[in-house]
C-alpha cells in the first residue's frame, strides 16, 4: 500500500487549524453525527473516508456552516478555526467561508464566463480594486488550479461548456481565489474520469503547500494517495483518525480493519 | 410490428408468449390510436373555431366605399365658419347629381342613405385640414351605410320578398347603378383599428378598445409583476417553513382558481366604492386584472426558482456569498425565462379576461379612445361583448373580426414567450 503515496508523509507534528470537539449533529430526529473529536493540521491533506451514510459529508460541512441552510439541523460541540468558534453568533458565515473554501462533488461552475466564475468571489469580497488587480487574482488562481494554460485564450467562454475534469479544477480555482485558508472537498473526483481524477489529485498534492485541504472520498485508493491524515467514520462515530499510513497498515480498530479490507462498505 | 414477426420466425419465443405479447402490443397500438384520435378531435375543434371566425370575419377586414365628385359649394361652406357647414348637403348634392331622375323628398332620402353618416365628417375633417379647397370640385371616397355595405359584400338575399328587406329595390337598382359606374369600391377596412367605437357599424374601430386594453395590461403588468416577483422570492428563498407560510401557499394557489367575476366584485366594492376611483378606467381595470395575475405570476415565478439546480445556490453560497447575493446574482437570473414566461402567459390571460371588466363598468358605449388610464374606456373583450349584443347586422362579421384581432394578440404574446423560453434556456 505505501507504495500508492503519492506525498511524502513527514510525521512532525503541525499547528492545528480546525478542532472539534463533542460535536453533534441531528438532522430532526436522526442523529447524525455523535461525539466527533478531530484536530485538523495546517498544510495537511486530511481525508475522510467511511462507507455512505456515515457522517463524514455531514462533518465537512460543519466546517464551514453550510449546515446552516438546512432548516432542521441542528448542530452541538465546539468547532473552532484557529482558537475562533465558528458558530459563535459573532461569526459571520460569509466571512468564515471566504476563510474555508468548498468544493464540491459535482462540478458545478457558474453559468458564466470562466473569467467570471474566478472573478465572482475576489468582487464581493472586495478583494480587488480595479480591473486589473481583479485579472491578476483571476490568473494566479487559473494557475494554481493547474487549467490557466487550457483556458487563458477563452476566458470568456462559458464555465460550463469545459470538460467535467477541467470544470472541477475551474471549481477549485474559483474556491482558491477568495485566498481561502482551508479547502473542503466533497468527493471531488467522483463524477471525473481516471484521468482527469489524477489531474485533480496532484493539484491537491500541489495545493497541501499553502492551504489545509481536508477531502472525502469513497475511494481508499484515493484516500491512501494523496492524504496525510485520515479519519474513518462509521455510523455517525469518528471511529479512528491517524496517519495515513498507520490506518490503512495498521488499524487500531476492528472496524476500520473490517472496511479497509473491504468487508463492510 | 415487423420486429415481433422476426423473432417469432428465429423462434426465441416460448410457445406461450405469443399471444401475450400479441395482447401487449394491440393494447400500445390501442393506446396510440386514442392518444391519436384525442389529438386530432382537439386539432378539428381548433380548425373549426378559427375557421368559422374567419368565416365571418373576413367581410368586416373590407368597406364598401363609394367614390363622389364633390363641388366644395362656399354658399354652404365658408372658412370663417369652419368647422361648421353644410358638408351633408355638399356631399348629397354630388350624389343627387349622378341621379338626375331622383324627386321629393322621400326618393332623396330614400338615395341618400346610401351614404354613411360618417361621410360628411370625414369631408369636414379634410376641408378643416386644407380650407382652400373650398369653391373646387374634389373626389372624395366615403363609406356607404351599413345595409348597402351587406348588399355589396353579398349578405342580403336579393330574392327575399321586398317588404320583408331593409334595402329596396329602387335602392339596390340605384346602388347597382353606382357599382357599374365604377364608383363603388371594397378597400381594407383600415377604420377598423383607427376607429373608435360607434353606433354605426361601418364607421365601429377598435381603437378605443385596444389602448384601453394596452393601458389596462400596463397598470396590471406595473403592479402584478414586481409584487408577484417579490412574493415568489420570499416565500421560496427567505421564507422559514412553517404552518404560516403553508397556509399563504395554499391560498395563493386558491386564489389563483377563483373565478375572475368575483375578482371584479371585490375591485366594484373596494375600487369604486371604498376608494372611489373612476368608473370604466383602465386604471381600475388594470389594478382588477392585476389580482388576478399576481398569483398566476407567483406560481410560475416559484416553479422558475426551484428549478434552478441547488449546486449553482452551493457554489455561491461556498465562495461567500450572503443569500441576498445568492438570489439576485446567481438565482433570480437563472430564473428569468421562466419569470417572463408566466408573466406573459398571464398578461395573455388578462388581455382575455372580461367578466371582472364588465363589473367595473369597462363595457360602456365609448366613443373616442382614452388619453391616459384615467378615462373611460373599453377593452378588447368587452368591446367584443358589446358588439356582439348589437343588433345591427354589420356588427356580426365586426364581432368575429375583432375576435381574431384578440386572438392574434394572444397568440403574439404566447409566441414572445416561446421565444424568449428557448432563447434563454439554459443547459448544464
Amino acid at each position: 500500500m505505501n507504495d500508492m503515496r503519492k506525498v511524502e508523509r513527514d510525521v512532525d507534528a503541525r499547528e492545528v487549524k480546525i478542532s472539534a470537539r463533542d460535536c453533534q449533529v441531528w438532522y430532526g430526529d436522526n442523529h447524525a453525527i455523535k461525539d466527533v473529536n478531530v484536530d485538523i493540521e495546517e498544510k495537511t491533506v486530511t481525508a475522510f473516508i467511511g462507507p455512505s451514510g456515515c457522517g463524514k459529508s455531514t462533518f465537512l460541512r460543519c466546517l464551514n456552516r453550510m449546515n446552516d441552510m438546512i432548516d432542521n439541523c441542528r448542530i452541538e460541540g465546539t468547532i473552532t478555526l484557529d482558537g475562533q468558534d465558528i458558530y459563535d453568533p459573532r461569526v459571520d458565515p460569509v466571512q468564515l467561508r471566504a476563510k474555508v473554501g468548498m468544493v464540491f462533488q459535482k462540478p458545478n461552475p457558474f453559468p458564466k464566463s470562466i473569467y467570471d466564475n474566478i472573478a465572482y468571489g475576489p468582487r464581493i469580497h472586495g478583494l480587488a480594486r480595479g480591473k486589473a488587480e481583479l485579472d491578476e487574482i483571476v490568473e494566479k488562481s487559473l494557475r494554481r488550479g493547474a487549467i490557466w494554460d487550457e483556458v487563458k485564450d477563452r476566458l470568456d467562454a462559458p464555465g460550463t461548456g469545459l470538460s467535467g475534469g477541467q470544470q472541477q479544477r475551474l471549481c477549485i480555482a474559483r474556491a482558491i481565489a477568495t485566498q481561502p485558508e482551508v479547502l473542503l472537498m466533497d468527493e471531488p473526483c467522483s463524477a471525473l474520469d481516471p484521468i482527469a481524477t489524477a489531474q485533480v489529485e496532484e493539484l491537491i498534492d500541489e495545493l497541501r503547500k499553502d492551504y489545509s485541504v481536508v477531502i472525502v472520498t469513497h475511494s481508499m485508493q484515493q484516500a491512501a494517495r494523496v492524504s496525510h491524515k485520515t479519519a474513518f467514520f462509521h455510523l455517525g462515530n469518528l471511529v479512528e483518525y491517524g496517519e495515513t499510513g498507520q490506518i490503512f497498515t495498521n488499524p487500531r480498530d476492528p472496524r476500520t480493519e473490517s472496511y479497509i479490507t473491504g468487508r463492510i462498505g | 410490428m415487423a420486429d415481433t414477426d422476426a423473432s417469432r420466425e428465429s423462434g426465441l419465443l416460448a410457445p406461450n408468449a405469443g399471444p401475450a405479447l400479441r395482447r401487449r402490443n394491440r393494447y400500445q397500438i390501442r393506446l396510440q390510436i386514442i392518444g391519436m384520435a384525442a389529438i386530432g378531435f382537439a386539432l378539428l375543434m381548433l380548425v373549426i373555431l378559427v375557421g368559422s371566425l374567419i368565416a365571418s370575419g373576413y367581410k368586416a377586414f373590407t368597406q364598401t366605399h363609394l367614390t363622389l365628385d364633390v363641388f366644395i359649394d362656399p354658399a354652404e361652406i365658408q372658412v370663417e365658419r369652419l368647422p361648421r357647414g353644410g358638408f351633408d348637403d355638399v356631399i348629397e348634392t354630388a350624389l343627387l347629381k349622378k341621379f338626375p331622375t331622383v324627386e321629393g323628398r322621400a326618393e332623396t332620402r330614400a338615395l341618400t342613405d346610401i351614404l354613411s353618416n360618417g361621410a360628411q365628417f370625414q369631408l369636414r375633417d379634410r376641408i378643416v385640414e386644407n380650407p382652400s379647397l373650398i369653391g373646387q370640385t374634389i373626389r372624395v371616397t366615403v363609406p356607404v351605410s351599413d345595409r348597402f355595405d351587406q348588399l355589396n359584400k353579398g349578405l342580403v338575399d336579393r330574392s327575399t320578398p321586398e317588404e320583408l328587406r331593409q334595402v329596396k329595390d329602387q335602392a339596390i337598382a340605384w346602388f347597382d347603378q353606382l357599382k357599374q359606374s365604377g364608383a363603388i369600391s371594397k378597400p381594407l377596412n383600415w377604420a377598423l383599428l383607427t376607429n373608435a367605437d360607434s353606433r354605426f357599424p361601418e364607421l365601429a374601430g377598435l381603437k378605443g378598445a385596444l389602448v384601453g386594453s394596452f393601458w389596462a395590461l400596463l397598470v396590471c403588468f406595473v403592479i402584478s409583476f414586481p409584487l408577484g416577483i417579490g412574493a415568489a422570492i420570499y416565500l421560496e428563498e427567505f421564507a422559514p417553513r412553517n404552518r404560516f407560510s403553508d397556509l399563504i401557499e395554499v391560498n395563493i394557489n386558491n386564489l389563483a382558481a377563483v373565478p375572475s367575476v368575483v375578482f371584479g366584485l371585490l375591485a366594484l366594492a373596494v375600487f369604486l366604492g371604498w376608494f372611489g376611483l373612476p368608473r370604466s378606467a383602465p386604471l381600475v381595470g388594470g389594478m382588477t386584472l392585476a389580482l388576478m395575475t399576481m398569483p398566476t405570476i407567483i406560481i410560475a415565478t416559484r416553479a422558475a426558482l426551484k428549478s434552478v439546480p441547488p449546486s449553482i445556490r452551493q457554489a455561491a453560497l461556498g465562495v461567500g456569498a450572503s443569500k441576498h447575493q445568492v438570489v439576485f446574482g446567481h438565482v433570480l437570473p437563472l430564473a428569468m425565462p421562466g419569470i417572463l414566461t408566466g408573466t406573459i402567459i398571464g398578461l395573455a390571460q388578462a388581455l382575455g379576461e372580461t367578466a371582472p371588466l364588465l363589473l367595473i363598468g369597462m363595457n360602456a358605449f365609448i366613443t373616442s379612445a382614452p388619453g391616459s388610464p384615467l378615462d373611460s374606456a373599453t377593452a378588447l373583450p368587452t368591446q367584443i361583448f358589446i358588439w356582439a349584443d348589437s343588433p345591427e347586422r354589420g356588427f356580426v362579421s365586426r364581432t368575429s373580426a375583432a375576435i381574431l384581432v384578440l386572438l392574434t394578440f394572444l397568440i403574439a404574446m404566447n409566441a414572445l414567450a416561446i421565444y424568449l423560453r428557448s432563447k434563454f434556456e439554459r443547459k448544464w
